[in-house]
Parts: C-alpha cells; sequence; structure tokens
C-alpha cells in the first residue's frame, strides 16, 4: 500500500457557506483569510476531503468558488487532500474544476434534468478528472424511500458506466439523509431508508461508494450539541456497517461511539433505527438533561498558545499560520529594547528553521512561500515602532536606499528574494519588489521610475541563471548605472564572475550568499566611501575567479606534451623555396599612399565599438548613419595624412635559413647553417583533438631535414604619432585624437599586409605570381602566414626580444620593446614569416605543468619565470599544484 | 505503415523489449552555435525582436536541422522522437510577440518529425514513431506570480486549454502520440488533457492517437513546482488513459530513481522516464556522460521498473546510443493491476477502496 487506506473518509464540512453560519459570514465579508483558517482546521482536525460550497443567494458563487479555491492552491497544509466542489449549479462546479490541480470529487450531478444533462456533466466530470456524487434524484424528485433511492441509483449507474465509460470506482451516491425526529411520523424511517439503500448499492452496484450529509439527520435538535453528537455518531456507526464509506461530517460533531453515554445512546438508536412509536419523545424528553455548556476546547491550537513567545513565532512561521501573529509580535516587541531586535531575534530564528526544513526536503516551496508571508505580517506590525523610534532618535526619514527586487522571468521561486526584501526594509533599505516572473524590461522600467539604488535578481531554477545574464545585458545595453546583486539557490559566485559579470560593466555586481549578507553588501555599495574599493574588490575577486575556472575547465580535456609532440604537423613533402634576399631589408620607400589600399576597414569600426563588418556596417539598420559619418571623417583625416605624410612609415625584414628541432627554430646566420644567430621557441597545442587534426607549434612549419628558412619583420606607421596626438589634445579635440590614432594603427597593420605581400612576391619570391587586390589580401588566401609573438600561436611575448635582436629593429625602424614587451610607438606591428603552403594561423590555448617545464629548461628559465610568462595561457593553477606537491612530500 | 499498423509494431515490440525515446533537442540545437540571424532566417530578418533562443521556430526557419537531429537520434536507437514543438503554443509564443505562428510552427515541427520518422522507417523496417511534444507553457495554473495575492492567476485555464487544442489540432494529422510533458503544474497538464478529449469529441482529432504524460519532480521535496507528489500527479491526471505515463527533467538518474520507483509501484498504463544528463553545474550546464548516465539507468531497466527510457537536457545521440545499448539487458515492466478503489488526490495521494 502506498498510503494508509481509508474505510471511512470523513469530509470537513465547514467550509460549506449552507452549512456554516460562520463561514457564510466570512464569504460575504469577504474575510478569506480567516475562511482559510476554517479549511486548515478542518484538515488538522482529520477531514481528508473538504467540501467547499458557496451557493448562497446574495453571493457571486462561481467567483467565490474560485476565488476560495486559487486560495487553498496556495496553502499547501490545505491543499494537500482532495476538494470536493459543492454546487447545484453546474456552471459553479465547473469553474471549480479549473481551479484544482489534483483529482477532486463533484458535488453532485443527477438525473433530475434528465439523461442528458446528466451525461453532459459526467462526460464533463471525466474529462476534467474528477469523481462525481450522483444525488438520488430523477425527473420525479429526490428519492426518500429505499425503493426509489436503489431504483435511481441503479439507473444513473448503467449510464455512467455502460454509456459514458465511468470507472464505477469514481462514483459515489448520495441516497439523501433526511432529518429524523422531526414529530413528523413519515419521517421516521428515514435513517432506515438511507443505511437499507446503502447496503443494496454496495452489494449490487459494484465499486460504487456511499455517501452523505450527516448532520442533516440531526436537524430538529439543533441547539443542542451533545445530543446532534451522538444522533451522528449512532447514525454513522449503522451507515458505515451497512457500507456508507463516505460522509459530510464536522469531524468536532462526532463523538465515540463506544463513549457515548449509554442512556442517551440507547434513545439515540431507538430514533435513527426507528425501533419504537414514542422514540422521538423520549428523545426529547431527556435531550435538555445531556446539554452542555460548551464546545470541546480545540485542543490543538491551545497547546501551542501556551509556549513561550518566541516558541510561537517560530511555530507560526514554520507553520504559515498569521492569525495569531501580530499579538506575538506585539508581545514580543514589548519584551525587548528595540522593535528591530524581534526580527533580528525570534523572527529570523523561525525563519532559519524553514530554511532549514526546506533544504532538508521537508519542507516544499508553497510552505516556505507562506511562512514568508506570515513574516511580512510580523514585519508590518514592527514597521510602525520602528518609524517612530527614529524620529525619536532624530534619524532621517527617508529611507536608506532604494532596491528594486525580482524573481526573473520564468522562475516563480522568490524565498530567498523575499527573506533579502525583508531583512533589507528592517534596516530601513526601501524595497519595491516586482514579485516572480519578472520580465527584464519591467525590472529595468521599474528600476529608472523608482529611481532605485540598486536592483536586486533571485531565481532557483537553472535557467534563470541565462535570465540574469540577460537582464545585466539589458542594464548594459541601456546604460543602467546601478549595483546588481544576484541571489538564489542555483547562482553562484563562480556563474556571476564567469557569465554575469562581463555582460555588465558599468556598476559592481555582487552575488549574495544569503540574506544575512545583504545589508552589509547594500551598505558598501550606497557608501560613498566605499563603494569604489568595495567595487575593485569584488572586480579582482570575479577576475580571479575566472581565471580558476577557466584552468580548470582546460584541464579537462588536455593531452600530454609526449603525446601532442607524436601528433605533430607533418610539412610532408613540401620543398622550400630559397629566399632572393637573404639577411636584412630595411623598408624605408614606402609612403602612406603605398599602404592606404591595404586597409582593412572592420578592425577600425570596433575600435570604435561598432562590431559589424566593413562595408555592411555602413547600410547597417541602427547603425549605418553613425557609421557613415565615423567613415567620412576618416576619410577626411587620411586624405590629410596621406597629403602632408604625418606620418613616415618604416620597417625591416630579415630572412634566414632555418630549421626545426623539437619544437623550436635554430636560425643560422647563412647558408652554411652552421652558426646559429638566435633560436624561435614554440609552444604547442595540448588541448584534445577529433580525427586526424594535429596538435600544431608553429614550429612544425619550417621543416626538420630539408633545407628551410624563416622570416621576420617589424614595422611601424611612423614615429610622429604621438607629437600630432598631442596637437589634437591640446585643442581638447578627442574625436580627431582618437581617430588619428585609430587611423595609425590601421596603417601599421596595412604596412604589415603591403610588405607580406612583397617578401611573398619579391624579397623572398616563394610567390612571385600572385596577384591579388589588396581587397582580396584582407581575407588572407595567399601561402604562409606571419604569426607575431605574443598573440595566440605564440603567447610567449618575450619571444619579440629575440625578434628584434635578430631584425636590429630598433636602430633600421626607431620601434623600441618596453619592459613588458610591448612596442612603442603603439602603432607597430611585428612577426615572423612562415612560407609552408599549408601554415595557418591557430591558437596554442591552454598548457599544461609538461611542457611549461620543458619549455622552461628549453629557454633557460626557472618554472616560476615560465609560468610567469605563459600565465594567460596555463591550464593549472601553479600555486595549487606547488601546494600539492609539498603536502604529498 | 499506417497510424494503426505502427502502434500495434510498437506495442509488440514494447512486449519485447524496453523502448527507446530520443533525448534532448535543445542540447543539439546549442551545439550546433545558431546565431540570432539564424533563427530569423530569410522570413523573419525584420522581425520587431530577439527570437534568438525560440527553438521552436526553427521548425521553419531551419528545417534541416531539425529534420537532421531527428534522424540523429533515430540513428542512435531512438524508437520514437518528440517533435520540436514544447513551446509552440500562443502562450508560450507571445514572448517572442508569434501567438499568430504557433499553429504554424506547430504542424512543421510535427511534419518534419515525420518526415525524419518515415525515413527512418524505410531504412529499419521497424516502427518509428513521433510523440507530439506538448510543453507547460510559461504560465502556470495553480501558481499566483504575485506573493502579494496568492489567489491571482496570470492565465486561464480556458486560455491555456485553447492554446493548446490549437497546437493538438495542428501536429494531428502528423503524430503517434500526444506527449504532454515536462508537467511541473498538474492544472496545466489538464488542461492540456481537456483539449485533447474536446477534440476528440468534437472528432476533430482521432480517437486512437493515445496521451502520453511525463511530470517533473522539481527537488529533493520529490515534489512537483505546484507542490504535488509523483503519486497524487499520477491519480490526477490518470482520467487520460495515457498509454504510458512517466517522468522527465529537472533531475538527473540519480535523483529521479525514487520517483521512478513511486510510478512503477502505481501506474497502470506503461512507465517511461527520460531523466537530465545529471544536475546542472553552477553554469546550468550539463556534465554526466552517456556512459555515466547509462550506467544509472541501466538498473532501472533490469529491475523492470519501466517499459520506456529517453534523455532530457544535456542529453545528446551519444547517450541514447548508450542508454539504448544499456536497456539491452533490461526486462520491460509489466502493467499492474491494482485493487479497485476510488483514487484521489489533493498535494497527496488519497485512496477510498
Amino acid at each position: 500500500m502506498t498510503q494508509p487506506r481509508a474505510i471511512f473518509v470523513n469530509v470537513g464540512e465547514r467550509t460549506n457557506v449552507t452549512g456554516s453560519a460562520r463561514f457564510r459570514k466570512l464569504i460575504k465579508a469577504g474575510d478569506y483569510p480567516t475562511a482559510l483558517e476554517v479549511a486548515r482546521q478542518q484538515v488538522d482536525a482529520g477531514a481528508q476531503i473538504i467540501d467547499v460550497n458557496m451557493d448562497e443567494g446574495l453571493l457571486d458563487s462561481k467567483e467565490a468558488m474560485v476565488t476560495f479555491l486559487n486560495l487553498i492552491a496556495a496553502e499547501p497544509d490545505i491543499a494537500r487532500v482532495p476538494v470536493m466542489i459543492d454546487s447545484s449549479k453546474w456552471e459553479v462546479i465547473e469553474a471549480g474544476l479549473k481551479c484544482v490541480q489534483g483529482k477532486s470529487i463533484v458535488n453532485s450531478i443527477s438525473l433530475k434534468e434528465g439523461e442528458a444533462e446528466f451525461i453532459a456533466h459526467a462526460e464533463a466530470c471525466l474529462d476534467y478528472g474528477a469523481a462525481v456524487i450522483v444525488m438520488a434524484f430523477d425527473e420525479e424528485g429526490q428519492a426518500d424511500t429505499e425503493a426509489r433511492k436503489t431504483s435511481i441509483c441503479e439507473r444513473a449507474y448503467r449510464i455512467l458506466v455502460d454509456q459514458v465509460g465511468f470507472d464505477p470506482n469514481d462514483i459515489i451516491f448520495d441516497p439523501n439523509i433526511f432529518a429524523v425526529a422531526t414529530g413528523i411520523e413519515e419521517h421516521n424511517n428515514y435513517a432506515v431508508d438511507f443505511i437499507e439503500a446503502t447496503r443494496w448499492i454496495r452489494e449490487n452496484l459494484p465499486g460504487a461508494h456511499v455517501s452523505g450529509g450527516v448532520s442533516n439527520i440531526s436537524f430538529s435538535f439543533r441547539g443542542n450539541e451533545p445530543v446532534r453528537r451522538a444522533m451522528h455518531s449512532v447514525f454513522l456507526y449503522h451507515a458505515i456497517n451497512a457500507g456508507m464509506d463516505m460522509g459530510i461530517v464536522n469531524a468536532g460533531q462526532l463523538d465515540i461511539y463506544d463513549e457515548i453515554d449509554a442512556e442517551l445512546r440507547e434513545l439515540v438508536e431507538d430514533v435513527i433505527l426507528n425501533r419504537r412509536d414514542d422514540a422521538t419523545e423520549r428523545l426529547l424528553d431527556a435531550a435538555e438533561r445531556f446539554r452542555d455548556s460548551g464546545e470541546a476546547a480545540e485542543e490543538t491550537i491551545a497547546e501551542w498558545r501556551s509556549l513561550p513567545v518566541a516558541e510561537r513565532l517560530k511555530h507560526a512561521l514554520v507553520k504559515g499560520m498569521d492569525d495569531f501573529i501580530v499579538e506575538d509580535t506585539e508581545e514580543a516587541r514589548l519584551t525587548v529594547e528595540r522593535p528591530l531586535h524581534v526580527i533580528e531575534g525570534p523572527l529570523m530564528d523561525g525563519m532559519n528553521v524553514v530554511g532549514d526544513l526546506f533544504g532538508a526536503g521537508k519542507m516544499f516551496l508553497p510552505q516556505v512561500v507562506k511562512s514568508a508571508r506570515v513574516m511580512k505580517k510580523a514585519v508590518a506590525h514592527l514597521t510602525p515602532f520602528m518609524e517612530k523610534e527614529k524620529e525619536e532618535l532624530g534619524l532621517a526619514q527617508e529611507a536608506a536606499g532604494k532596491v528594486v527586487m525580482a524573481t526573473v522571468k520564468g522562475d516563480v521561486h522568490d524565498i530567498g528574494k523575499n527573506i533579502v526584501s525583508v531583512v533589507l526594509q528592517c534596516n530601513g533599505y526601501e524595497v519595491v519588489d516586482l514579485g516572480v516572473m519578472v520580465p527584464a524590461d519591467k525590472i529595468l522600467k521599474t528600476a529608472r521610475e523608482e529611481k532605485a539604488d540598486i536592483i536586486g535578481l533571485s531565481g532557483l531554477i537553472t535557467p534563470s541563471l541565462d535570465e540574469m545574464v540577460f537582464v545585466a545585458s539589458e542594464m548594459e545595453r541601456e546604460g543602467l548605472e546601478l549595483p546588481l546583486l544576484i541571489g538564489g539557490a542555483t547562482t553562484s559566485p563562480a556563474h556571476t564572475a564567469v557569465k554575469i559579470e562581463p555582460a555588465y560593466s558599468k556598476a559592481p555586481i555582487v552575488h549574495v550568499l544569503d540574506a544575512s549578507r545583504a545589508v552589509g553588501v547594500v551598505s558598501k555599495l550606497l557608501s560613498d566611501e566605499q563603494r569604489d574599493g568595495y567595487w575593485q574588490e569584488l572586480k579582482a575577486g570575479h577576475a580571479k575567479v575566472r581565471e580558476t575556472r577557466a584552468r580548470t575547465q582546460a584541464n579537462r580535456s588536455r593531452v600530454s606534451l609526449e603525446a601532442a609532440r607524436k601528433n605533430l604537423f607533418d610539412g610532408g613533402d613540401h620543398t622550400p623555396v630559397k629566399p632572393k634576399n637573404l639577411g636584412l631589408t630595411t623598408i624605408d620607400d614606402v609612403t602612406l599612399a603605398d599602404l592606404a589600399p591595404y586597409i582593412d576597414w572592420t578592425p577600425f569600426f570596433f575600435a570604435w565599438d561598432m562590431k559589424g563588418s566593413y562595408p555592411s556596417i555602413l547600410e547597417d539598420k541602427d547603425r549605418g548613419e553613425a557609421a557613415r559619418a565615423l567613415f567620412d571623417d576618416a576619410q577626411a583625416m587620411l586624405k590629410r595624412m596621406v597629403a602632408e605624410n604625418w606620418l613616415k612609415p618604416r620597417g625591416v625584414v630579415g630572412l634566414w635559413p632555418a630549421q626545426r628541432v623539437g619544437d623550436d627554430v635554430r636560425v643560422f646566420a647563412d647558408d652554411d647553417r652552421k652558426d646559429v644567430v638566435g633560436t624561435f621557441f614554440g609552444l604547442r597545442q595540448q588541448m584534445e583533438k577529433t580525427g586526424d587534426k594535429p596538435h600544431f607549434c608553429n614550429s612544425d612549419f619550417v621543416s626538420a631535414d630539408k633545407p628551410d628558412y624563416i622570416g621576420g619583420f617589424a614595422v611601424t606607421s611612423g614615429e610622429a604619432d604621438a607629437e600630432i596626438a598631442e596637437q589634437f589634445r591640446k585643442a581638447n579635440d578627442d574625436y580627431s585624437e582618437i581617430l588619428f590614432k585609430a587611423l595609425a594603427d590601421r596603417f601599421a597593420e596595412a604596412f604589415a599586409e603591403y610588405l607580406h605581400e612583397r617578401v611573398r612576391k619579391d624579397l623572398w619570391g616563394y610567390a612571385a605570381d600572385e596577384a591579388y587586390s589588396p581587397e582580396e589580401l584582407i581575407k588572407e588566401p595567399y601561402a604562409g602566414i606571419r604569426p607575431a609573438p605574443g598573440y595566440p600561436a605564440q603567447p610567449d611575448h618575450t619571444e619579440k626580444a629575440t625578434l628584434f635582436d635578430l631584425l636590429d629593429a630598433p636602430a633600421r625602424t626607431g620601434i623600441t620593446l618596453t619592459e613588458s614587451f610591448a612596442m612603442s610607438p603603439a602603432a607597430s606591428v611585428s612577426g615572423l614569416y612562415l612560407a609552408h603552403p599549408d601554415s595557418a594561423y591557430f591558437a596554442v590555448g591552454r598548457i599544461m605543468r609538461d611542457q611549461v617545464e620543458d619549455y622552461a629548461r628549453r629557454k633557460g628559465w626557472s618554472i616560476e619565470e615560465a609560468e610567469k610568462a605563459l600565465s594567460p595561457v596555463l591550464g593549472y593553477e601553479p600555486d595549487a599544484e606547488a601546494a600539492e606537491k609539498a603536502d604529498a612530500a | 505503415m499506417t497510424r494503426q499498423d505502427r502502434l500495434a509494431a510498437l506495442n509488440a515490440l514494447a512486449d519485447e523489449r524496453i523502448l527507446i525515446l530520443d533525448g534532448a533537442m535543445g542540447t543539439e540545437i546549442q551545439n550546433r552555435k545558431l546565431v540570432e540571424a539564424d533563427y530569423r532566417g530569410e522570413r523573419f530578418a525584420d522581425w520587431g525582436q530577439a527570437l534568438g533562443g525560440n527553438n521552436d521556430l526553427l521548425n521553419l526557419t531551419q528545417p534541416d536541422i531539425v529534420r537532421e537531429i531527428h534522424a540523429d537520434y533515430f540513428a542512435a536507437g531512438a524508437d520514437a522522437v518528440e517533435t520540436n514543438t514544447f513551446s509552440a503554443t500562443s502562450i508560450a509564443q507571445a514572448d517572442y510577440a508569434m501567438e499568430e505562428l504557433a499553429p504554424e510552427i506547430a504542424a512543421e515541427g510535427a511534419r518534419l518529425a515525420r518526415e525524419a520518422a518515415d525515413a527512418a522507417e524505410a531504412d529499419t523496417g521497424e516502427p518509428k514513431v513521433v510523440w507530439g511534444a506538448i510543453g507547460p507553457t510559461n504560465r502556470t495554473l495553480s501558481l499566483s506570480p504575485n506573493v502579494e495575492d496568492p489567489g491571482y492567476r496570470a492565465v486561464t485555464f480556458d486560455e491555456v486549454r485553447d492554446a493548446y487544442a490549437e497546437q493538438v489540432e495542428a501536429m494531428a494529422p502528423f503524430v503517434d502520440f500526444f506527449l504532454i510533458e515536462t508537467i511541473f503544474d498538474t492544472l496545466n497538464a489538464k488542461a492540456a488533457i481537456k483539449a485533447v478529449l474536446d477534440l476528440r469529441r468534437a472528432g476533430t482529432v482521432p480517437g486512437d492517437i493515445p496521451i502520453v504524460l511525463s511530470g517533473t519532480i522539481t527537488d529533493a521535496s520529490g515534489r512537483t513546482l505546484s507542490g504535488q507528489t509523483t503519486e497524487a500527479f499520477y491519480n490526477a491526471v490518470r482520467h487520460a488513459c495515457p498509454w504510458a505515463v512517466g517522468l522527465n527533467c529537472a533531475l538527473g538518474a540519480e535523483e529521479l530513481r525514487p520517483y521512478v520507483q513511486a510510478l512503477h509501484r502505481v501506474a497502470e498504463c506503461k512507465v517511461l522516464a527520460y531523466p537530465n544528463a545529471g544536475l546542472p553545474n553552477a553554469f546550468g550546464e550539463y556534465d554526466q556522460g552517456p556512459g555515466e548516465m547509462a550506467g544509472l539507468v541501466k538498473e532501472w531497466a533490469e529491475q523492470g521498473y519501466l517499459n520506456m527510457l529517453g534523455g532530457c537536457c544535456g542529453t545528446t545521440p551519444d547517450h541514447i546510443r548508450a542508454i539504448a545499448a544499456a536497456a539491452k539487458g533490461g526486462t520491460p515492466r509489466k502493467p499492474i493491476e491494482r485493487e479497485a478503489a476510488m483514487r484521489l488526490s489533493g498535494l497527496e495521494p488519497f485512496e477510498l477502496a
């Protein structure tokens, strides 16, 4: 069995406006919170199903049904049991069926209006997935005798099972319980008629159940609860024995059959079973003696109400009950010095218990939401006191800051967010809570309208992570400069650092681990003194997380250096071509006019944060206009630069005999290949490869066994750039200054392109017949590459020193290297020339410790020096591995 | 094969072995690194808002990719594939202002899967089945999006039912089953069931396209997002007379196991499960490899817990290939006969014999 099986099902009847005056009053007054308490008390008292009935002339029954059922859905303590949707109006029933996710019972349908309507309603119940109560009612009226009851039920059963296809187990007959002991003789057998009809149904209509509204039986003893309770119990005792297995009965209105006073039980039994003609009179005579003063105290409530106040608050929070929360909060407030202490003390303690239970899977979401609501009520009670305190202490009235909080689109989880909201509010911050499933545009709009200081995003499910990135990118796009708080179960410092921060640069982003940290974070973000320092701290922390992440990621799929070397690029049977001009060639015969056609304009627009390729960006729907204006200005300045020779480009090319040795290239002074003048060191890819793709290293493009060659170059668009830029700056013309610098950069790149062509066609001459237009060259259709040290194929910037040395670059071009190997002037380009027809650009990617150790040995470095030079591509955490080794030793 | 022949052949296969469902569509689409322009295609080049991520739209703009993914799953050993129509309702498409296109997206998605299935059927001679995927939409009928107002609902039952009816009708000509899946709010699923049953009663869709239902247990509480236990969920949807009922998404195989077992104990129809490739890491990515996942579900297959296995988020054709291999030695679950009883539910199950 998957759960205890019921023998008799007790349906709670207190949420029935026709059966409970109190409930009717509450619903008519629109007091749904208290009405919900009625439902909760019934379930607490043991009702296994609750009957909800809103049939009252002055009510919009349909609306009341929908409202109440929707509210119940948010109350897990109530919603755990099935609902019986009770109405005499089909439209109310159908509206109710559209609100319940479980399988409920429809109360009721009948043959009253004929078979067609009965069938239509039954089919609808089937399609909505509900069991049905069928009243013993037909075109003739309500069945009162045993014979009428059984014949109507049999007819209905056959229609439901044979025609509609109903599961007989989902049919419940209500053969009508009518009041007995009314003084009218014809009524005396009503209980017996019901009990005997029940027996017949259970024996003859397999699967079907029998139910009834039990309190009807004692209608004539209204006001005398002890007698009514005894009547209910006695009636049930016999009806259950006959097979009645469900009843609408208030569990509080029942006695235990064996514990009923023997005399009373005897008198009641005579009435129920119609055992003697004077049964009614005898019971009436005796009834007054059994009347008692009041109903039994509601013990479960009394019990927790007697706990100390802190415990009561905790109980209310865990149970999500708010009926005593205000008085308990007030009581707690009187015992502490400041109202805030109630929040920081018992209320937060209670919420922590909720958090723990939720984390352990012992509470589930709707319950926790309920707890948060109770918390809110408690805080609402304390707020005026806190404000008054503030006033008395002469504190400023306005909030310390305003925070817009939202659970992102697609997510309904908001406990964390609510708790953070509460905690912030308790600390004097104003919170604009947008609730759950909030789209990005609404968050941004609200933040702007409310002049918020901070935005807080929350989410629990994983797709929310992406949505948060989206919100951040929207904030970036719309230029909102507000700190962003990230919280929720699936969020993490790692995700925040790796995915969210790169999307948003305008203000600090903080991952808030839990509500307890929110106040500290917010106060730092809003403090003029602390904010910038804190931001730097956050950024540094995030950067570190990203590095670590990149390394551990890379770690996953690396091969050993040994394995990578075995899978090197094989140059095949290519025969190297000997350069026409071995040695160094200084290039000083080039003008800007020569270079202008070689300019690649796409990176120029990139430099202006206008990402899009040239020339299509000029026609872009959104950016085209701006791009065209910029391009026109650039063309105008370019013309002046060329006409007035603002820059004097200079360059040097070196072409040397060379040989691959392992991952390095030896460079010889001349074709005797004896005098080694330098070595270009190479780094090899270590990522996992699929298919027959090699693990590239630049050196692979130089032959190990055939006489081969390598080239190098350094070019600059000119040394005057700083001076001219300074002129613009003095004139406060930032725009022209940036424009000029961007163009100078373009000229340097154009020079490299131009010179590479000249090398291929002439200086080296391995492609003398090449005929590409400058525009075509941008796509690099030619044979050979010019990889630069410090770029992806050889990330070690120190290699530039070797290159510059061999090229005698400072003397021949005026380009020098800074201590961190940057070239000055900035508009300079340098690199190697590799001529193999299949040579290609690649990225080394992350490399592992084995290669770093090997590389250090080759370069004559310590491991630490190598790790420093190669830090951007390290595929491991140097400190961590060192520490591990130390631990092992 | 006619649809009826195919269903009969599938039922016969199901007696012999555990059937295989496909894996994630989203992961496969992600792996193709489509950009905004790919989603737009020519037809929606000028659409007023971003369309990237509208995977269902690819039925219209990148049909070859969708068909190819289906073909990959069939090649990996799937007996059935789910149409790329998880969000092909006017409600879900409202995010992209594409409400009007929902039926076309649904119909095309179903047609593409049909084409892939027919091709695979012709190749293998085995029944290859199309499951018309009906997702939960992005609105919940049992939960309020507004904390302050727990009685509020962002959408009505009738609106959800109508949106589903539109989707169901659009897919009907091409599909062998309707799969109401990733049910995190059972009331949404009930609206989908109502839509199918209404269309059947109206004669708009054939009565012999079976329904399959798959719920989603969201976390360690063992409940759906709307708070139901596995068995309460089953009781609430049993009236659809499903061909199979199952669980998918949110959890990996390891975490899903107790709930699959729970379903195994109560379901009178076939049982299926298609978990995620483990739990997502901090980045929402799924790391569990094919071998590891197959190892976990292999035990279910051997224990006879279910009749069909597949994969949800993070799974790939390689996962399905591994799962198919792992399921080979398994025993298909035999439907159980339960003692006659009225079985109801709120958030928890209720039974009255």
